[in-house]
């Protein structure tokens, strides 16, 4: 996953410039220059058991970087996880390393949550996820983090023949955000969905990145990544699939929606498909344009105010990545906290 | 009673309606016809609010009140609903649930209570057995993949459910067969009552022999040019609107 470089937020030689085609459109020198000063380890205990909390399972939890138990750890079985990212600082930075193994047949429900409590940090989250033959990961993140934050998540997802990944991110953004994600996809009946949405107001930043490699024949990836941005917010997305020599029969779909609505929104959007193989099914879609005025009109003409009526139009848009989501629960509670930002 | 007089809209820079006088007394259908581009589906726009159609002269009423200064939704509040000659599509909202927003929206906008889910549930039901709708189809996305016939009796089931006191159908005739015409066409006559006004715009004579009007009014250039009573329609359907149409200068 050379394509995307590991940073190190000690070391501010490591930050990327848009100069970095992969960090074009987040140009991360031009808001840390310096490494930050690190974190202090914050107080514990914490108070309640995070978005997630209804949906029980075993927390796993950091706080300024420091796991508050395990900093890794294997699911074998049927499990749920509740990675909870915890930053309550000031203007310092911290990263997290984290390691999840899902043994082979395993089935976890992986909810993870960044919860930004303090100002202006900086966070920088190394995720691993690996995922033996036959597994199933359903990860689920939501963000919700200081507009002045600024924040990395690298996660690399290595699967086993026949695994099954399921992601969905959904980013409210900060000064910068970005959520990476890097699969090597072995084919052969392994099978990825990697989903998100991103939901954006004031000068708000999110980019969703994704380099899915198709290494073995028979794979299949589908991806719907659809946002929203208002005011002077910006939403990046970033998808990279290739499809290595030998890897025949891969099936990947990429689409990537996006409203802008408002003067100053910005979106940046760059869907690649790389393909060295002969016989693969590959498709990707992306539009980017405003809410359809001949449907508000409508809505508004049947009484629905305004307001109203953007907000419906807007939910509708987005609730297709949310519908995707399989564990009910999960989903339903996806769908409160997406709607409570519109 | 619908009061307009002597009513100007510009869409763009362009005049399209150039001193519109029509009444409409509560409890009679009237019906507009006149040739394309007389401005027919701009009066209902106009009427309902919609952006881009700018009132520049004149007035609308409706129950003594100004039309033209109220938002579009204020003006569904107030009764007033289009029956769009080309139904919109609603991706990803389910007809059910636009409906029971709408009309719990016009209700919290009249200071009156919300229809709860149970109540609405029942109303709908009624009202799409009526009509001869397949229920299930109101829990799709709203006019998504409907045929033509389907978006006109989804219209039909909107005005049941959100009882405005004046209706514009614009072309409501557009795209239906005989048959769906006709149950179009009951469902409307359904709502006729000595409260509700009812203006049907259209350019044949045909939907006038299911919706029977009291009064017909020809628009031509921008303007009624002439008013009578249902015969009026006939005399249109055998002699066209050639000698409404302005002089070719």
């Amino acid at each position: 996953m050379s394509a995307l470089p590991v940073l190190d937020l000690k070391d501010a030689s490591s930050f990327p410039s848009r100069r970095t085609e992969a960090w074009k459109y987040s140009d991360l020198r031009k808001f840390l220059r310096e490494a930050p000063q690190p974190s202090p380890s914050a107080p514990i205990p914490l108070t309640g058991g995070g978005p997630f909390e209804a949906l029980g399972g075993e927390a796993m939890v950091f706080v300024n970087g420091r796991p508050v138990d395990a900093s890794a750890r294997v699911v074998c079985g049927e499990q749920t996880v509740r990675l909870r990212l915890i930053s309550r600082a000031e203007g310092t930075g911290h990263a997290v390393a984290a390691r999840i193994s899902a043994r082979a047949g395993a089935k976890l429900l992986l909810l993870e949550t960044h919860e930004g409590e303090g100002a202006g940090y900086v966070a920088h989250n190394r995720l691993e996820l690996d995922l033996a033959e036959g597994a199933e990961v359903a990860r689920i993140v939501l963000t919700d983090e200081p507009e002045d934050a600024i924040s990395v998540t690298q996660t690399a997802v290595r699967l086993a023949r026949g695994a099954r990944y399921r992601q969905t991110v959904l980013a409210s953004g900060a000064r910068l955000q970005r959520l990476e994600t890097g699969v090597s996809h072995p084919g052969h009946e392994a099978d990825v969905r990697l989903d998100g949405a991103y939901v954006l107001a004031g000068s708000r930043h999110a980019d969703l990145t994704s380099v899915v490699d198709h290494l073995g024949r028979d794979g299949t990836t589908s991806q719907l990544t659809k946002g929203v941005v208002k005011d002077a917010a910006r939403g990046v997305f970033q998808g990279k699939i290739i499809v290595e020599r030998g890897a025949d029969g891969t099936d990947a779909r990429m689409g990537h929606h996006a409203l802008i609505l408002s003067e100053r929104g910005e979106v940046d959007a760059k869907p690649e498909l790389i393909i060295y193989a002969d016989e693969v099914q590959c498709a990707h879609g992306n539009t980017v344009g405003n809410l359809d005025q001949n449907a508000l009109f409508y809505m508004q003409q049947r009484g629905l105010p305004l307001d109203e009526a953007r907000a419906l139009l807007t939910a509708a848009f987005l609730m297709e990545v949310v519908d995707r989501i399989e564990h009910e629960a999960a989903r339903e509670t996806v769908r409160t906290w997406l709607t409570e930002r519109l | 009673m619908l009061s307009i007089s002597n009513l100007h809209v510009s869409v763009g820079d362009k005049p399209i309606l150039k001193g519109l006088s029509l009444d409409v007394p509560a409890g009679e259908v009237h019906a507009v016809m006149g040739p394309n581009g007389a401005g027919k589906s701009t009066l209902g726009y106009a009427l309902s609010g919609r952006p881009g159609y700018e009132a520049t002269e004149g007035a609308a009423t409706w129950r003594g009140e100004d039309l033209l200064a109220l938002e579009p939704a204020e003006r569904a509040a107030k009764g007033v609903f289009l029956s769009f000659q080309y139904p919109i599509e609603i991706p990803g909202v389910p007809a059910l649930t636009f409906v029971r927003t709408a009309l719990n929206a016009q209700r919290r906008a009249r200071g009156e209570e919300e229809v709860s889910a149970p109540a609405f549930l029942k109303l709908v039901r009624a009202a799409s057995q009526a009509l001869k709708m397949d229920f299930d189809m109101l829990k799709r996305p709203l006019n998504v993949g409907f045929s033509g016939g389907e978006k006109k009796r989804m219209e039909i089931l909107q005005m049941a459910l959100l009882e405005p006191s004046l209706l514009i159908l614009d072309e409501t005739d557009s795209g239906l067969d005989i048959d769906a015409l006709r149950i179009v066409a009951d469902g409307v006559n359904a709502l006729r009552s000595p409260e509700r006004s009812m203006l049907v715009i259209t350019h044949y004579q045909r939907l006038l022999d299911y919706i029977r009007p009291d009064r017909v009014h020809v628009l031509a250039a921008g303007r009624i040019v002439a008013s009578g009573g249902p015969e009026l329609a006939h005399q249109l359907e055998a002699e066209g609107y050639d000698k409404y149409l302005p002089e070719a200068a």
